[in-house]
């Protein structure tokens, strides 16, 4: 299928496209690289009436350490941030959740800034935004805003983001040292979105689990923090007892669906599998302390 | 009906300057407007990798992509490679390993590898077939297709181009 007929306007400043967007009266559409977007106009799943470029917007690119975290610009491509240095000093899960991100084709064309925004219950940059306690920076008409991750996503393919708003960006706060991390994800085939995905990190304080954060996706609406799974865990000597504790409470707390890929029951167990092997890999990845 | 929009840009070297729908795909350019068919359309929505060329050196699919959304940018085909006469490297080692039957996606293959090659010193198998995964090939010829983009990193030494 080829897309309807829209207007196209190339904006070269954010102050530029939220102004188009206000313009558009709703019916306007941001386009950054457009691999979530784009399948989207070709099925005429979408029929904006003016197409906003932000692809080309200078200085919304980019990775860069700042006191509050690492930045990463709404226009750095998935590609970039797998292979940043800066990531895989600071959020090697972040590199290798990013390795799992559809194809090379579409990891070289595909946004942070897009991804997050359109916010689809099974991708991983979001889960990644979740379990990072990512703080998303957003450009409206009459002023600027930061929304934490987990209030961000609202629901499947919903954000906070009000139509005349933009991400411009994300500042993911550095983790304490030391700290482990585990990610895993199954899908039917490389590249496909995932059945389910399932990331920890966790910090030892000698003998015992000091800080842990469980995030799921691909089992709800939207990536989860499994708070109540991090509480079983926290304060006490990571075990198998334990684990399974905390498997019990993720597969309690989501609510899957079924289709042609899985079934709800499938995908239910699936992330109790998963939360117990990244839970695993972060503890043997975290600087164990004395006993 | 929305007005056009110039366009310039360079396909295979070769500057362009004329003016398109802003829903032109990029596939469609090439082939309609530039008379490029070496580009082949497939599924059109970002799942079969036939469509899949060089925008400033990094292989996208161009059925994703929006020609306008090319401005300005350098553009490799499958005519940018070898020649009928001339084959480069990639496309002699896709001959010599039977790497295609009916040759629908070879185009995409060729430029994905073209990607892969530019950017990687070796490539482990693993790392090949994960590379090459968002390309599909109907004939199943994979096996073929893994080792003629081997033999091309092999023929082209250890450092990347």
């Amino acid at each position: 299928m080829k897309p309807p007929a829209f207007d196209y306007i190339a904006a070269t400043s954010v102050e530029d496209a939220v102004a188009a967007l206000v313009r558009s009266e709703g019916e306007g559409k941001l386009i950054a690289g457009g691999q979530s977007l784009m399948p989207m106009l070709n099925f005429r799943l979408a029929d904006p009436a003016v197409l906003i470029d932000i692809a080309r917007i200078p200085g919304l690119d980019g990775v860069e350490e700042t006191d509050q975290g690492l930045h990463v610009g709404a226009l750095t491509r998935h590609a970039a941030l797998e292979a940043s240095p800066l990531v895989a000093k600071h959020f090697p899960v972040l590199a290798e959740a990013m390795s799992h991100v559809a194809h090379l084709a579409i990891r070289n064309r595909g946004t942070i800034g897009g991804s997050l925004s359109h916010a689809d219950p099974a991708a991983e940059l979001p889960l990644m935004a979740v379990l990072l306690e990512a703080v998303l920076r957003i450009a409206g008409p009459e002023e600027n805003r930061d929304v934490p991750a987990e209030e961000f996503f609202i629901g499947a393919l919903t954000t906070d983001l009000e139509e005349e708003e933009m991400v411009t960006g994300v500042t993911l706060p550095y983790l304490p040292a030391g700290s482990g991390w585990g990610f895993e994800e199954v899908s039917r085939r490389s590249g496909d979105f995932a059945l389910a995905a399932a990331a920890a990190t966790l910090l030892f304080e000698g003998p015992v689990v000091s800080e842990v954060r469980v995030a799921v996706t691909g089992v709800d609406d939207l990536p989860l923090r499994i708070s109540a799974a991090e509480e079983v865990l926290k304060g006490e000597a990571l075990s198998e007892e334990k684990i399974a504790d905390a498997v019990d409470i993720v597969r309690a707390s989501v609510n899957p669906n079924s289709d042609a890929q899985a079934s709800a029951d499938y995908r239910r167990h699936l992330i109790g599998v998963l939360t117990a092997r990244v839970l695993s890999a972060a503890a043997a990845r975290a600087t164990k302390g004395a006993p | 009906m929305s007005s056009k929009h110039r366009l310039q840009l360079k396909v295979n070297g070769v500057a362009h300057d004329l003016e398109v729908e802003p829903r032109l795909l990029l596939s469609d350019f090439l082939r309609d407007e530039l008379d490029l068919t070496g580009t082949h359309v497939g599924c059109e929505h970002g799942v079969c990798g036939a469509c899949t060329v060089l925008l400033n050196g990094d292989s996208v699919r161009s059925c994703l992509c929006l020609a306008v959304q090319a401005e300005g940018g350098e553009v490799t085909t499958v005519e940018g490679l070898g020649t009928v006469d001339q084959l480069n490297v990639l496309q002699e080692m896709f001959r010599e390993h039977h790497a295609l039957q009916c040759g629908f996606c070879t185009s995409g293959m060729l430029m994905t590898a073209t990607d892969l090659l530019s950017k990687n010193g070796q490539m482990s198998d693993e790392e090949l077939r994960e590379g090459l995964s968002g390309n599909l090939c109907r004939c199943t010829g994979y096996e073929h297709i893994v080792n003629a983009v081997r033999a091309a990193f092999a023929e082209r030494g250890g450092d990347s181009a």
